[in-house]
């Protein structure tokens, strides 16, 4: 199996979004909220550090 | 003062709900071995079912990306770790074990990135455990 980078990223980011709602909070709207917000911390994390790293290269 | 200070003496948190009349060690036990299970128990069919979903395949994904299963016999610390990580992962890490998956002899840049989600995998059903657990005590409310 071959994966992209970004594809790996979405991957994890889903599963332990998911994972990371169901157990940080009692209400499934508010859940599905955390889960959002995980997710959404998890891939803009990911690609502000990447531009971080390649402003640092160049 | 003396008082007040007695009155604000903390009584223990009251149970919220206990949710089932099962042990709450039988359920963190089935959650770890089984990702999910201890919600299934607890009969919340849907947060088992995403769990379990998602833990299995998150240590799926790690395998088929050629990531490493740790083993026990290393000296290694971060090895320990990792060890311990995948641990969390219950049967999962007894099946890939047992059927000798997860080698990590394939020295490719992604089988990096399954080793990871082989070790979060574990990690994230150990939180899941914990989180069946807390609901079978009334510690958490729902």
């Amino acid at each position: 199996m071959t994966i992209s980078h970004f594809g790996a990223v979405l991957l994890f980011s889903l599963f332990t979004s998911i994972v990371f709602g169901i157990t940080q909070r009692s209400e499934p709207k508010m859940m599905i909220r955390f889960g959002a917000f995980c997710f959404a911390l998890f891939v803009g994390g990911t690609i502000v550090a990447s531009w971080l790293m390649w402003m640092i290269k160049h | 003062m003396m008082g007040t200070m007695t009155t604000n003496v903390q009584t223990p948190a009251t149970a919220a709900q206990k949710t089932t009349i099962l042990p709450p060690a039988l359920v963190l036990i089935a959650g770890w071995l089984i990702p999910g299970a201890g919600h299934f128990l607890l009969k919340k069919w849907i947060r088992g079912g995403l769990l379990f979903v998602s833990i299995v395949t998150m240590f799926g994904i790690g395998l088929a990306l050629k990531g490493k299963v740790y083993g026990p016999n290393t000296a290694e610390l971060l090895d320990m770790l990792n060890f311990a990580g995948d641990l969390g992962t219950g049967l999962l890490y007894v099946l890939a074990r047992a059927f000798d998956l997860g080698q990590g002899a394939v020295q490719i840049a992604i089988a990096d990135y399954g080793t990871k989600f082989i070790v979060v995998a574990g990690l994230l059903n150990i939180i899941a455990a914990v989180d069946a657990h807390s609901l079978a005590t009334g510690r958490k409310a729902s």
